[in-house]
């Protein structure tokens, strides 16, 4: 079975890491993925930037996109997607698509800063 | 991480939302700080006993508040009050106050005390000052540090703009959507102003100063979660970004500027400029540009080049003419001159500064950048008059440094060319 973990933590505290402090966590952590990665138990790894650089497609009849994260906390992370898109504009076409095969909820787009592809066996 | 630095960090992050509250309830700032000071002494004994509050911010406005009326009752009437765990039971209130505090309120208490610290009587020295102290909490200590100053005279610098923003009208009502645009401008324009203070530091005192952009990018992100929708928030936000990007890479050992064609751009840092990148492509969807997100563009163009040969100064000419229209000042046209020296060659460059002359006769970039197109073009009598005011008009060490490194290059070249001539 595959597994996804998704990371929660305080957006103003990881903000205000220095960069020693932040380098550091990220080394600790490489540790931990490099491990499983050998192990070839690794999928994709990605860190998202700030969420002030979110933008947020609700897929309304018609769909309506927002600025900002999504807020709302009546409905659940449900999957995700990584896209390659050459800019934003594009990003919220390939959402629109895909909210058009599936309506109702809300896709938010988020750019990823950092992005291991993994090594699990297809 | 350990609790107090967790308390800190927790503590910092509520600042400007608590006290901007509280400022809306009492009315007077130094009842406002002095409400969230005392609420921070309160949460430091009981955090870390009862574990922290699931809003911290809502926490500390509410006992700040508690505490501030009894203050004021008490001095009123000197009678005796119930001991404050008779008070209230702080986990149902909490709950409470957590539900009226959805984000109508305090989006405009933060515009509001960060608008406050603008006040238009208050030079801008003080604006800023003001704002560290009283939105970001940084003590008077590391103020007076980043601006190379006494504490005292910060103290006093400091105690001066509180006495003015106390006499001036601060409106309190919630602002109309003019009026809210208005104070995002000027708070925008306040915050730019921190990031210059640390960004146009150099030499030794660059390190001291950096504190003073990262707090800039702090107040910037801030106010771009408030207002998500605003293409000119995310422009300065994306400015800043980007420019901080490029800390590490921006002087040498000695603290010598180093320019940025010459700087080594695998010191510039990545997940910055990605962001940056990201909030400017995200504000152009709004199709509303303005002069931080041409400024943001531009900055962005460097930012992507690899090599300096592989920047895109036709795009940047563009961008500056742009700028030149939005926002009309001579040091605009002189820095596109520099984007037009590498697209059509420094006679033209030279031709567009020329009419600026008399309204920069005393700014020293403006020597530096002549004096470096007469070079270009041979012309190195005039470069050397040039270079010679620019150093005498230059602001830091390191500028004046950068210049005679320019007038050592020139001194070579005709020593050179006078050997040549003599053989």
């Amino acid at each position: 079975m595959l597994y996804a973990i998704l990371c929660y933590h305080d957006e103003d505290t990881v903000g205000s890491w220095t960069k020693e402090q932040d380098t550091e966590v990220m080394q600790k952590l490489a540790v931990v993925q490099d491990k499983l990665a050998r192990q070839g138990r690794l999928g994709p790894v990605a860190r998202l930037l700030p969420t002030t650089a979110a933008t947020t497609l609700r897929k309304d009849d018609p769909p309506l996109v927002l600025d900002g994260p999504y807020a709302e906390t009546k409905e659940q992370l449900l999957g995700f997607y990584v896209v390659d898109c050459k800019n934003l504009d594009e990003a919220v076409d390939v959402a629109r698509d895909l909210g058009a095969a599936n309506p109702g909820g809300a896709y938010e787009i988020r750019p990823v800063g950092l992005l291991r592809p993994g090594s699990l066996p297809s | 991480m350990t609790d107090s630095a967790w308390i800190d960090a927790a503590l910092t992050s509520a600042r400007p939302q608590a006290v901007g509250a509280l400022l809306r309830y009492f009315r007077n700032l130094d009842t406002a700080e002095e409400a969230f000071q005392n609420a921070c002494l309160r949460a430091l004994k009981s955090w870390p006993q009862n574990g922290p509050p699931r809003d911290p911010a809502a926490w500390l406005i509410m006992v700040g508040r508690n505490v501030a009326i009894d203050d004021l009752r008490r001095s009123k009437k000197q009678e005796a009050l119930p001991e404050d765990e008779a008070i209230s039971d702080l986990d149902d209130a909490e709950e409470q106050i957590a539900e009226r505090l959805d984000g109508s309120h305090y989006r405009d208490d933060i515009l509001r005390l960060l608008f406050i610290c603008c006040h238009r009587d208050l030079p801008a020295t003080q604006q800023i000052a003001l704002a560290l102290r009283i939105v970001s909490g940084l003590t008077v200590k590391q103020i007076a540090r980043a601006f190379l100053v006494s504490e005292a005279a910060m103290e006093q610098r400091i105690t001066r703009a509180k006495a003015r923003v106390a006499d001036a009208d601060v409106p309190f009502e919630t602002p109309g959507a003019v009026e809210r645009s208005e104070r995002l401008t000027s708070v925008a324009a306040m915050i730019y102003l921190i990031f210059n203070e640390g960004y146009s530091a150099s030499g030794d005192t660059a390190e001291i100063r950096a504190p003073l952009c990262e707090e800039a990018i702090r107040l910037a992100r801030l106010l771009l979660r408030l207002f998500q929708s605003e293409p000119e928030i995310m422009g300065l936000t994306a400015l800043l970004l980007i420019q901080h990007a490029r800390a590490a890479a921006r002087f040498d050992a000695d603290g010598a500027v180093i320019l940025l064609d010459d700087q080594d751009r695998s010191l510039w840092n990545k997940s910055l400029i990605a962001e940056g990148l990201a909030l400017i492509d995200k504000a152009m969807r709004h199709r509303r540009s303005g002069p931080y997100q041409v400024q943001a563009a531009i900055a962005a163009l460097h930012a992507r080049a690899e090599k300096p040969e592989d920047t895109d100064w036709t795009q940047i000419d563009l961008l500056y003419g742009a700028l030149e229209i939005m926002q009309p000042s001579p040091v605009v046209t002189l820095n596109r001159a520099v984007a037009v020296s590498k697209v059509k060659g420094p006679e033209a460059a030279l031709d567009m500064i020329e009419p600026l002359a008399a309204r920069l006769s005393n700014y020293f970039h403006f020597f530096g950048v002549r004096g470096a197109f007469l070079m270009q073009l041979g012309r190195n009598d005039e470069a050397r008059t040039a270079f010679d005011r620019a150093i005498a008009l230059a602001n830091t060490s390191a500028e004046a440094a950068h210049i005679r490194m320019h007038l050592d290059r020139l001194q070579r070249d005709s020593q050179a060319r006078g050997k040549k001539a003599g053989k």
